[in-house]
């Protein structure tokens, strides 16, 4: 109990943080039964699974959790959602140990998807909307530019079916909505 | 004539390209006004709630602002559009203290949301508002012996969209609808990977691979899709399967509005089939 009181304030923040978001509160009832791992299509590569992630929250494993590549392999399929028999959300308690990660600077280096979220929310705050070709090609000079080479062909017969425009579109109120992008940014930095 | 409010959605005018040229087009002959929402954004997608949640919710929320003055059902033909701006939209309605926030940050532009839109996938309105029934009685060529894998990829089914999550059918239906012969296969809902194509290639090129064998393997001459990303990863990320795997597919894939256009006798260039990286002519020589 008491080893339990030392430690529970930077655990129970971060259990608390994990559960405050919209259904995260549902992730204390876990059965451990893991429904979620074997729904993923893509668990084989996470450090730990979604299993593992849930129960690494709840022992606070803040630190070894946020650094592994875990939440960074979640594709957003909502297989897990959609059948965890406690209605817990996985896969949106991965975005959310996402935005803590990054908050916090504790995104690994063995995943280049934090890297290509940045690149893509780089390009929808500048320009209002996404410019593809932009960010894949921000991506890959921060991160490993003869990876490029691979998708290069494919580039090209994108490029050659009109599908890669080469200059952005932009919306037009582009200074209104950086305005209630800042806002927002200082309404949760007040947080 | 029924009006709604259009979103294409930022892929629908770069690698969706396809897509936001069949959609107007298929709309107008199925007597559905597609009003296109004026100076939208990005809906604040996946990767933007994956580095800032509220921001994202932000930029949500503007369109749904803007959508709500229009007072249309808000329709976009992407998936992962409808999954954020539709989860966005039901944060906003059901949390207080986060419209409250939110609208504090739109009020800087004068605007601000009540939740009074209800936000639509095109997939949906087309097979609940126009039904298979009256696509079935526009068809110009009826697209009998063609047999047709519809691929729902997961964010119009999950987490929760109007179909089954598991099985759904309504795609099923709606090419059915066309005259098709509609290919059962078990993978029909399962992930291809998304936008992890790009950053983590490996993943998703193996899942991308296990779809279109499952889909061959049960006789689907081409696939169709609702999903921008799905199209992308199935269609022009095909060729890096087969040297990756050593297999030889060479199956085109579909936006399901560019299909039911050619249904209805759009041409196909208007289509944007000569757009689509494996190219469907071969296989759709004898409809169009």
């Amino acid at each position: 109990m008491a080893d339990t009181m030392v430690k529970a304030p930077v655990e129970a923040s971060f259990v608390d943080e994990v559960c405050s978001v919209p259904g995260g509160e549902a992730i204390r009832s876990c059965i451990q039964c893991g429904v979620c791992t074997g729904s993923c299509p893509t668990a084989s590569r996470w450090d730990y699974p979604p299993r593992q992630v849930i129960a690494m929250v709840r022992a606070g494993l803040r630190d070894e959790l946020l650094s592994s590549n875990s939440m960074w392999f979640c594709a957003s399929c909502y297989t897990c959602t959609v059948r965890c028999p406690r209605d817990i959300k996985p896969t949106d308690i991965m975005h959310v140990l996402e935005t803590i990660a990054i908050r916090d600077g504790l995104n690994t280096k063995r995943s280049r998807t934090p890297t290509m979220y940045k690149s893509f929310v780089d390009s929808a705050r500048g320009n209002g909307r996404v410019y593809e070709l932009g960010m894949m090609l921000k991506l890959f000079l921060r991160t490993n530019p003869f990876a490029a080479i691979k998708l290069a062909p494919m580039g090209l017969g994108l490029l050659l079916h009109r599908r890669l425009p080469l200059s952005p579109s932009r919306i037009k109120a582009r200074g209104e909505l950086k305005a209630i992008l800042d806002k927002a940014k200082a309404l949760g930095d007040a947080q | 004539m029924r009006y709604y409010s259009y979103f294409p959605g930022c892929s629908a005018e770069a690698t969706a390209s396809p897509l936001g040229l069949a959609v107007p087009l298929v709309a107008k002959e199925l007597d559905m006004e597609l009003i296109e929402l004026e100076d939208w954004n990005c809906c604040g997608s996946s990767p933007y709630g994956s580095v800032d949640k509220l921001e994202a919710t932000c930029m949500a929320a503007r369109n749904l602002a803007l959508a709500e003055k229009t007072g249309f059902d808000l329709v976009t033909p992407c998936s992962n559009c409808f999954v954020i701006l539709h989860s966005a939209n039901i944060h906003l309605k059901e949390l207080p203290r986060l419209r409250e926030q939110v609208n504090e940050a739109l009020a800087v532009a004068n605007l601000d949301y009540n939740g009074g839109v209800r936000v639509r996938h095109l997939a949906e309105v087309l097979y609940s508002d126009i039904t298979p029934e009256s696509i079935r009685a526009k068809v110009r060529k009826n697209l009998h012996g063609l047999k047709v894998a519809p691929y729902y990829g997961c964010q119009l089914v999950r987490p929760d969209g109007f179909d089954d999550p598991e099985s759904p059918h309504s795609l099923d239906e709606l090419v059915a609808s066309l005259g098709a012969d509609v290919v059962s296969w078990p993978l029909k809902a399962r992930c291809c990977g998304s936008s992890l194509v790009m950053s983590e290639p490996d993943v998703a090129l193996e899942l991308i691979n296990k779809l279109l064998k499952n889909a061959q393997e049960n006789g689907a001459q081409c696939l169709v899709t609702p999903c921008p990303l799905c199209q992308i990863n199935l269609d022009a990320f095909q060729s890096m399967v087969n040297s990756k795997f050593k297999t030889n597919y060479n199956l085109p894939v579909l936006f399901c509005t560019q299909l039911i256009g050619v249904a209805l006798g759009i041409k196909p260039d208007a289509l944007g089939l000569n757009r689509n990286i494996v190219s469907p002519m071969k296989v759709l020589a004898a409809y169009l």
